[in-house]
């Protein structure tokens, strides 16, 4: 800035190196783009148009000659070769006029731009950077101190020696050293400065590394505090809780606490939690008198306090079953990431959650840790609940489904349950629904045996009709009638997380209450049935027939044949080269794809071979885990390891391991793994599977950091978007981003799956 | 060389260049000025061809995902 305004002022009159008609010709129009887009390209056009009609060298005002001036990083100012002093710069600002400051984008009206040269050095108070003493009674003095004196012994040796008369170049010398040492008080890491250290040699943390980047004040201290009542363990799964509620060990419900005002109508009820004490549950650690003072329950204070309990007293009691409770888990990138639980308090000393809302959350239970926090007002519970409760988190911003669904077991469990195959005794299957609470069972048919289906279709209401698609190839076709399964199985695509228009349509139809609900009991209905039915996986689900093995066998004789054929073609120059490929590469190429086809068909003799309900398949075709080329690998061929989207090449000369001979490109040398993971793998085939998992997971550890910034810099750029009333989305500035939001104007939570179902929105208003 | 026209090419949407008239009843019907709309460069290839000065407003027929044809505008600015 500052050079700026000596480049393009004149050095004699200090006027603008504009003509005057030309200011009038600009000022309005740099005054506009200033308030349009920032006095930092204003200024810039400013430049612009004062280089072009540089008028060689002379100021259009008073003629006078006009000198190069080049800044000497920092703060060092040279004219041609001469240097300007501090003194010679603030007079010539102090002479500018205030119509020029304006075009310098300066609001003469609050600020001189002599202001930019300090004449005086404010010094803060020692409040601002107070001095500790250790125990030793020393005293440690605060950085900025330590600063401020080095500034004022040099300012006073600056000062003897220009009274004493020291020549020009010690003075300057001194001045240089003083000018330092202001620089990094204010900045310790200028570009072209050496940092100023402390004698241990660990740089000076002054003013700027105070308040600037993720530890300064800003970020670390105002944007973003530690917080009271709040907690933060290892969580842990709990099926049987519902999905709004979260389980509180018992021992942090006993520190955190839930003020509550004391009334005529609650007293009684107010002093049995005062009466318990802070070390019996349910009791109260604190009470607040009317006039704001704080008293902490103990042993002793409890009778007194008892007695002194009185309307208009708040008593902090300990958190209850059913209180609210808001949870967390980082990194929040959602707004699903912070949700509103109910509490439920619990032994031991993990928090609990229900699995199924672990998709929200991005969590599992390796060790993961999550945080609760405990609105303390009427206010913010209300808040809490309304706007972020589970239910009202379910249908996600994003793609309009359910993040909310079913996992795992509850999956299998589902699938199996709505199988054909599946039948019970009536007593059974009463049984079986009253254990996940479900009590009215009048939808039963009055039959002996039940099937799977009809117990399945006691969860749905009476008027609920669906047709979707599932993802068995027996029963594809899902069609719900009148509250009745009547054909169709129940897996993933309709009961998962994120696929499926099932929950989607129960929450539109009878709102997410009971949605959640629904969920909830189909969640615990499809474990119930395991935990009747049993449900494991066996080594003997990875049992191959001997002719089966065979087969195998024979696909790699042939394979390996493809492959020695090729090598040979290769050696031979018989190969024909691929467009756009190198010999070479075109091996590659054909190798690999004998290769995977080789792995896909032991894959499909693995499938048709393996016992088609074992538990595995089962897991695999509902979607609840696995896939059936997990299932392949174990009963049949781990297959080709690939690293970067080749063969493995790397590692001896020539070689991959010094137990191959050179340039063997027989696919056991590049990495196929032949065995399964049941028979159990060779060396060199397993030292070939570390080497690509070993690259997995150097590959997510190296991407987790990177994309996280990024989405933080996406996050920052987009979060003052907004859709206005005309459902344009407009910036901050009233500035147009879209004409129609998404191109479509839907709102993708209200849709299904981001789109409108005119069909059904026609059909239900015909009905009425 | 041979020269290329871009503005046939499938992937550059069509370009109209709005009236005057056309003009004010858009920048009514979304209550902005023309300062508050997307710009385009005089000198962008798909403009080439038409005659446009500085605050034309271009409207884009463009091919949408989600909407299958959507409706943009765009102000021309010099630079």
């Amino acid at each position: 800035m500052i050079l700026t305004l000596l480049r393009y002022t004149c050095r004699d009159c200090s006027r603008i190196l504009l003509p005057t008609a030309r200011i009038e010709q600009y000022c309005d129009r740099l005054k506009r783009l200033g308030k349009d887009k920032g006095p930092d390209v204003m200024r810039k056009k400013l430049k612009d148009i004062i280089t072009a009609s540089k008028s060689s060298g002379k100021c259009p005002h008073c003629k006078a000659k006009q000198k190069k001036i080049m800044l000497e990083k920092p703060s060092t100012f040279f004219e041609d070769d001469k240097r300007i002093s501090p003194i010679e710069i603030r007079s010539r600002f102090e002479k500018l006029n205030d119509g020029d400051i304006e075009l310098f984008g300066l609001n003469p009206a609050a600020v001189r731009p002599e202001w930019m040269i300090l004449t005086v050095l404010p010094i803060p108070p020692v409040t601002m950077r107070p001095s500790i003493t250790l125990e030793t009674g020393e005293r440690s003095e605060d950085d900025l101190t330590h600063k401020l004196g080095d500034i004022v012994r040099i300012n006073q040796r600056l000062f003897e020696n220009i009274n004493a008369g020291a020549p020009e170049i010690i003075v300057e010398d001194l001045w240089d050293l003083l000018q330092y040492h202001i620089t990094t008080f204010f900045d310790n890491d200028v570009a072209q400065l050496p940092p100023a250290r402390h004698r241990s040699g660990q740089p000076l943390k002054t003013l700027s590394e105070r308040i600037k980047s993720k530890e300064g004040r800003i970020r670390h201290n105002l944007t973003g505090k530690r917080t009271n009542f709040s907690a933060r363990t290892v969580i842990s799964p709990d099926p049987m809780l519902g999905l709004s509620e979260v389980g509180v060990p018992d021992i942090m419900a006993m520190k955190l606490t839930v003020p509550e005002r004391v009334t005529e109508w609650n007293i009684n009820y107010l002093k049995e939690f005062v009466r318990k004490g802070p070390k019996s549950y349910p009791g109260a650690n604190y009470v607040v008198r009317p006039d704001g003072k704080k008293k902490k329950l103990t042993d002793d204070t409890v009778e007194a306090s008892v007695e002194e309990l009185q309307p208009g007293y708040i008593v902090e009691r300990h958190l209850m079953d059913g209180d609210i409770a808001m949870f967390n888990r980082q990194p929040s990138l959602h707004r699903m990431s912070m949700m509103c639980h109910s509490v439920r308090v619990l032994p031991c000393k993990t928090l609990r959650l229900n699995p199924a809302v672990c998709f929200p959350y991005n969590a599992d239970f390796d060790g993961d840790e999550m945080n609760l926090h405990i609105p303390q007002t009427e206010e913010a519970r209300a808040e809490a609940e309304l706007l972020t409760l589970v239910g009202t988190q379910m249908i996600s911003p994003r793609y309009g489904l359910s993040v909310i669904g079913c996992i795992q077991d509850a999956i299998s469990g589902n699938y199996i349950l709505s199988r054909n195959d599946f039948s019970m005794s009536k007593s059974e299957a009463i049984d079986l629904l009253a254990s996940v609470g479900v009590i009215d069972v009048s939808k039963l048919p009055k039959k002996d045996t039940v099937s799977g289906k009809e117990i399945f279709s006691v969860l749905l209401p009476d008027d609920f009709s669906f047709s979707g698609r599932s993802r068995s190839r027996e029963e594809p076709d899902v069609v719900i009638k009148s509250g009745r399964l009547v054909s169709g199985v129940m897996d993933k695509n309709n009961l998962g997380e994120g696929s499926g228009l099932l929950l989607r349509n129960l929450h539109k139809k009878y709102g997410r209450q009971f949605a959640l609900d629904v969920l909830g009991k189909m969640f615990k209905l499809g474990i119930a049935v395991l935990m009747k039915r049993g449900f494991t996986t066996a080594l003997s689900d990875t049992d191959l027939p001997q002719e089966a093995k065979l087969q195998i066998q024979g696909v790699f004789q042939r394979a390996e044949q493809d492959v020695t054929e090729l090598v040979a073609q290769y050696n031979s120059g018989r190969l024909d080269i691929l467009p756009g490929r190198t010999l070479r590469e075109t091996l590659e190429l054909k190798i690999l794809e004998v290769l995977n086809k080789a792995r896909d068909e032991t894959g499909k003799i693995v499938a048709m071979n393996v016992e088609s309900y074992s538990h595995t398949v089962v897991m695999a075709i509902s979607g609840a885990r696995g896939t059936p080329l997990n299932l392949a690998q174990m009963a049949g061929c781990v297959g080709q390891q690939a690293l970067r989207g080749k063969r493995i090449e790397n590692g001896y000369n020539g070689r991959t391991l010094s137990c191959f001979r050179r340039d063997d490109l027989s696919p056991e040398a590049r990495g196929f793994i032949k065995s399964s993971f049941k028979s159990g793998l060779k060396p060199a085939e397993f030292f070939f599977q570390s080497v690509v998992g070993r690259d997995a997971l150097m590959d997510t550890a190296l991407r987790t950091p990177k994309s996280g910034y990024l989405y933080r810099r996406l996050a920052n750029a987009l979060q003052d978007l907004k859709v206005e009333y005309d459902e344009t989305v407009r910036d901050s500035g009233g500035r147009i981003v879209q004409f129609v939001y998404g191109e479509d104007g839907i709102d993708v939570s209200k849709s299904e799956g981001g789109v409108l179902n005119i069909k059904r929105v026609v059909s239900e208003v015909l009905e009425k | 060389m041979k020269k290329i026209d871009v503005k046939k090419h499938v992937l550059v949407p069509k370009h109209v260049k709005l009236s005057e008239k056309e003009k004010e009843e858009v920048l009514r019907q979304y209550n902005a000025r023309f300062e508050d709309f997307p710009r385009i460069l005089k000198k962008d290839a798909a403009l080439q061809g038409i005659n446009v000065k500085y605050g034309d407003l271009i409207k884009i027929v463009r091919k949408s995902p989600t909407a299958r044809e959507t409706v943009f505008y765009r102000v021309v600015v010099l630079s």
